[in-house]
């Protein structure tokens, strides 16, 4: 069950700039821990250590297989009113593309088809 | 056991269509027009009265799952210019958020500049993680937005 006390933790976990910079790289995809550590101007202990307070909010989880550390974002982490409020604009980005499809295809069928005598909406 | 909560958000969607205002305002304002890009995959009831006072719902949800109710009221219509509803979102009977949500059509040298602004409230954390099930990819998508 998710609680309240978790959105506290997470603002927190963001509150720092190296930890939202990781999140944001995390963003374009997953990412092993010395390639987040590269740009950084810190140890690799450093970066290890945002990583663990980004994991242990669940905003970030990470998988071990060798040598290598993978993280990726987690977004269970980032849940309830965000969740919603970033589902809700991602559902209207998806309809607004879709009503550009269907006005893109009501211009084509008026170009390939003779001209109507009236004008439909 | 419900936690009580009220969260605000706001979120602002701009697109620009190669057709004029008037074009891009007909796909809101008759239920056949908008049907044919606003339901979504498992919607099985949309009604649509496009007038001031005018209500606008859509149900739906997976199957053997929770019913997700959307309600709108016409607020505001200003043909090829401007559409303001308020609606609620349900799941099932509980209460998830309450939205007033703005669409303006501005005529663009290329066509029509669309703006769609929701702002809301999202209560008592949706009454259950099920709202998770709105997909982790499209919250993937969204959270670089989100974090902007």
């Amino acid at each position: 069950m998710l609680k309240y006390q978790s959105v506290d933790e997470v603002f927190r976990a963001l509150g720092d700039p190296t930890r939202r910079d990781l999140v944001e790289r995390l963003g374009d995809g997953p990412a092993t821990v010395s390639q987040l550590a590269s740009p950084l101007d810190m140890s690799l202990s450093a970066v290890v250590q945002h990583l663990a307070v980004l994991e242990s909010c669940g905003i970030v989880r990470s998988e071990k297989s060798g040598r290598t550390r993978t993280c990726r974002l987690e977004p269970v982490g980032l849940h309830l009113a965000e969740d919603w409020f970033a589902g809700q604009r991602a559902q209207w980005e998806r309809r607004l593309d879709r009503l550009g499809e269907v006005l893109a295809d009501a211009v084509t069928a008026e170009q390939t088809s003779p001209p109507s005598p009236t004008r439909g909406a | 056991m419900t936690t009580r909560s009220a969260e605000h958000g706001s979120f602002t969607v701009t697109r620009t269509y190669p057709v004029p205002p008037e074009r891009v305002f007909a796909a809101w304002s008759t239920q056949e027009a908008k049907a044919r890009w606003f339901g979504a995959p498992g919607t099985t009831g949309y009604e649509l009265d496009f007038r001031v006072g005018g209500a606008e719902v859509n149900r739906g949800g997976p199957s053997g799952g929770p019913v997700y109710t959307y309600e709108a009221t016409y607020r505001d219509i200003v043909s090829d210019t401007r559409i303001v509803y308020d609606y609620v979102m349900k799941r099932d009977d509980s209460l998830i958020s309450v939205s007033v949500t703005t669409v303006e059509f501005v005529a663009a040298p290329s066509g029509t500049t669309l703006t769609f602004t929701e702002q809301g409230v999202f209560l008592d954390g949706g009454d259950t993680p099920a709202i998770r099930e709105k997909g982790t990819g499209e919250l993937l998508d969204a959270l670089g937005d989100a974090l902007a």
